[in-house]
């Protein structure tokens, strides 16, 4: 009698588990069946590297968007990381276990403040401060940089003490042993070993900023052009998609799926090599 | 000699010290700009009563009861498809070469940003299904939108529910799903439902996606099919629109509050059920 | 054995509460209690007010109102997924032939400046210097020694088809700022002293400027009598002849009250040809 019941809650549980999978499954195959046929038809190397997107006269061009998004995400690394990696060496290795367990949940609480709120701060108190300071409108690669780059600022931060902290206490006890000091054995020694988690942290933390949109549509001006200096305003392939995509029919739509289909492929990458950063860390 | 090396090692922890204390100063502004302009706007009126005049004047009750129905719609939706994926991957198969390639997919799916959640939740379930701008909609997609998210935190957890637990369960003649549903869940609750609260964090402060899908009306839904507005997108409606500053602040206040409590809830969950793992 | 049944009564309830949820949303559907009206942003604020004001009169309906330009509008009132467009265009495109066309009110488009600029007037082929980007900066156009930052709104929004139509079809400075909604384009021009751009009427503020485009200010006056050359109507699109719901709304946007809405709020009446029939 039990058994039989057995049986069914496995099947169950076996339609439920791949239920789930292919619904994850439907949106990958739903953005590329939708985007790729359109780079067949229109010619996948025009797209990449035309800087045209000019829809109602038929010309789509992504590469000022591509740009725009490599050079942000670029700048918000530049932003974020450094910081984010000293906090966590900080927080790890020197700060006392209070300081450390009162402020490492405080700055991931950053994380979860709403990507609108950042980017309402970055319109209301960095773009004037930009444009009054350095020139330009204001609303700028600097702007969004800075933004994006408080925004990953937590991820960073929180898997590069993961990665510290899965660094064995022998590490720092055997340089200890032999005479270095409590900085020395940490950028001598430990880092070295937390080197891909800590590697795999940041490219986590670009994947979270090359996927940004809300905050990004707020402060980066949207302008189609390839930037020539920080102050010029950009538009990155997320905004791009938010901002056309209601007005979209025919090969427009399909262009901005085609959109979606390079920024899926771009944070797979990323994903991968941060994954795969990792997995050679675990060796 | 070791005078210097003292002296660098000052150098470099006041460095990263530095560095810390700014991450913490940004936190700080950004807490003390927002509820600095925005606390005093949040009366009991503001958060019960109904918008005027597209949000000039009035309240937020609509948007605030939104951002209560439609994460709740998304986590019921992807709790149990989310936990039963995990326990099928975690009790019922053998880790191989299957196992490895789902959780693979699982993570990648898990960094799809939320602009393409928007596009595929507004093109298949708002237009193609015909659902319109909707709850269902918004809720259909931010719950494939946290699924990896709950299969993974839900996985973790019941994989680290001690061996012993099911051996015991077993000897005294229990079936397999008998010891799921009556230790192994229990024993990982607390890591599951911090699985939770992070998706609810994250519905909470999604705008893009919802924006597309459940679209912007500012009534209390009465049916699945209704529009309805979040706090996070009400927000962003008046501030980019400059409808009303001070409402914008106040908005933005009760938005901080209750993704602070949210996360402070999860964190004090995540501690408890780490302890209790050291045991 | 026990618990295989409470795991089977639970999931039988949920699966009941779904379902009676989503039917009785589905009824609601099918009796047309809903109508979603998508579409320009210009006239969205005044759409949800008119809503307002109609599902008081009328507590049997719901009306939901979306934005997303009217490219949007159209899009969706051809699929289906809003029962009316709202469009702000000064011709319809060729996509749109197939829907009912009623004109509910009229828009002009103020070009706007910051108010600590300096400039007032500008001809229109200056207008149209300026917003294809052949004139950068102030100096030449009778300001102040600084650049000209153009402000846009993004393709396929109605007040920016418009605006482009009307003055010859030129293309957008590629140096442009490009917004998503007329109130991002105001609250950008508001910051921004050197900054340029269009809204529409209704929509102004003082937070802004209007300049006079050929000697001629954008007030309702000239706006009627024609003399102001940026104007454009705003169409509510149907598939087929509007009915039940969909007819009365619109009916009440066309009646004095409605009408007198617009009007209170900045718009313009549509005028005596587009009474429905």
């Amino acid at each position: 009698m039990k058994w039989s019941g057995e049986h069914a809650v496995a099947a169950v549980l076996r339609v439920i588990a791949f239920s789930s999978l292919a619904s994850l499954l439907l949106i990958t195959i739903f953005i590329f069946k939708e985007g790729v046929p359109f780079l067949f038809s229109h010619g996948a190397a025009h797209f990449l590297l035309s800087s045209r997107w000019d829809p109602m006269a038929g010309e789509f061009g992504v590469l000022a968007m591509i740009v725009a998004s490599l050079v942000v995400t670029f700048g918000a690394m530049v932003v974020g990381a450094p910081l984010g990696i000293a906090g966590a060496v900080f927080l790890n290795e020197f700060a006392p276990r209070w300081v450390a367990r009162v402020l490492k949940p405080a700055i991931e609480l950053l994380a979860g403040i709403p990507s609108v709120v950042f980017g309402f701060i970055g319109v209301m108190v960095l773009a004037p401060l930009i444009r009054n300071h350095l020139g330009g409108p204001g609303l700028s690669v600097l702007c969004a940089s800075v933004i994006l780059g408080v925004m990953i600022l937590p991820t960073v931060m929180s898997i590069s003490i993961d990665a510290l902290a899965s660094v064995p206490n022998s590490f720092r006890e055997g340089a200890l042993a032999l005479g270095a000091t409590r900085w020395q054995s940490v950028h001598m020694v430990v880092l070295k070993a937390a080197r891909s988690g800590i590697v795999a942290a940041v490219v986590l933390g670009l994947g979270r900023a090359v996927g940004e949109t809300m905050a990004v549509i707020m402060v980066a001006g949207n302008t189609v052009r390839i930037p020539i200096s920080i102050l010029d305003p950009v538009r990155t392939l997320t905004a791009n998609i938010a901002i056309e995509m209601g007005h979209a029919t025919g090969a427009h739509r399909d262009a901005l799926f085609a959109t979606g289909v390079v920024l899926f492929l771009i944070i797979m990458a990323l994903n991968g090599i941060a994954l795969g950063a990792m997995k050679r860390g675990a060796r | 000699m070791r005078v210097r090396r003292q002296l660098e090692q000052a150098v470099a922890v006041a460095a990263l010290g530095g560095a810390t204390l700014l991450a913490v100063v940004v936190l700080i502004f950004i807490l003390v700009f927002v509820l600095s302009k925005g606390l005093r706007i949040v009366t009991l009126d503001f958060l019960f009563q109904a918008p005027r005049d597209m949000g000039r004047a009035g309240g937020i009750f609509p948007a605030l009861v939104g951002s209560i129905i439609l994460p709740l719609a998304a986590v019921c939706i992807a709790l149990p498809a989310g936990v039963g994926t995990a326990v099928y991957l975690a009790e019922y198969t053998a880790e191989g070469r299957l196992t490895r390639l789902i959780r693979t997919g699982t993570d990648c799916l898990a960094g799809i940003p939320s602009i393409l959640f928007g596009l595929f939740g507004f093109i298949f379930f708002v237009t193609v299904m015909g659902m319109g701008w909707s709850l269902l909609a918004g809720a259909l997609t931010l719950a494939i939108m946290v699924l990896p998210t709950i299969i993974r935190t839900s996985e973790e957890a019941i994989r680290s529910v001690p061996r012993s637990y099911r051996e015991v369960s077993y000897s005294l003649g229990a079936t397999r799903w008998e010891t799921v549903w009556k230790v192994v869940l229990p024993s990982a609750l607390p890591g599951i439902v911090t699985g939770v609260m992070l998706s609810v964090g994250r519905c909470v402060g999604e705008t893009a996606a919802v924006i597309f899908t459940a679209g912007v009306a500012l009534r209390i839904p009465m049916s699945a099919f209704d529009s309805v507005r979040t706090l996070a997108v009400h927000f962003y409606i008046l501030a980019r629109e400059g409808i009303s500053m001070e409402n914008a602040y106040g908005t933005a206040a009760v938005l901080v509050l209750a993704v602070l409590l949210v996360n402070t809830v999860s964190y004090g969950l995540m501690h408890r059920f780490i302890a209790r793992r050291e045991r | 054995m026990k618990g295989t049944m409470i795991f089977v009564r639970i999931a039988a309830l949920v699966l009941l509460a779904v379902g009676a949820l989503l039917s009785v949303g589905a009824c609601a559907r099918r009796r047309g209690e809903v109508i979603t009206v998508a579409g320009s942003t210009a006239f969205q604020p005044f759409a949800e007010k008119l809503a307002e004001q109609f599902m008081r009169k009328r507590p049997d309906l719901r009306i939901s109102v979306q934005g997303g330009g009217s490219a949007l509008g159209i899009q969706t009132a051809l699929s289906g997924a809003a029962q009316i467009g709202m469009a702000d265009l000064v011709e319809l495109p060729p996509e749109a032939a197939s829907l009912t066309a009623i004109v509910v009110a009229r828009d002009g488009i103020a070009v706007i400046v910051n108010p600590a600029n300096t400039v007032s007037n500008l001809s229109s082929e200056q207008v149209r210097a300026v917003f294809s980007g052949e004139i950068a900066n102030w100096r030449q156009v009778g300001g102040d020694d600084r650049p000209i930052r153009v402000v846009s709104r993004e393709a396929g929004s109605g007040t920016r088809t418009s605006f482009e139509q009307i003055l010859g079809n030129f293309t957008l400075a590629p140096a442009a700022i490009v917004q998503d909604s007329n109130g991002t384009v105001r609250e950008t021009v508001a910051n921004d002293r050197d900054a340029i751009g269009y809204l529409s009427h209704g929509l102004m503020t003082d937070r802004v400027k209007a300049i006079s485009v050929d000697g001629i200010a954008c007030d309702d006056e000239a706006v009627i009598a024609g003399r102001y050359r940026l104007v454009r109507p705003v169409f509510f699109l149907v598939k087929g002849a509007p009915e039940g719901g969909v007819r009365d709304f619109i009916d009440y946007v066309l009646s004095d009250e409605g009408q007198k809405t617009i009007k209170d709020n900045g718009l313009l009446p549509a005028g005596t040809e587009a009474r429905m029939e």
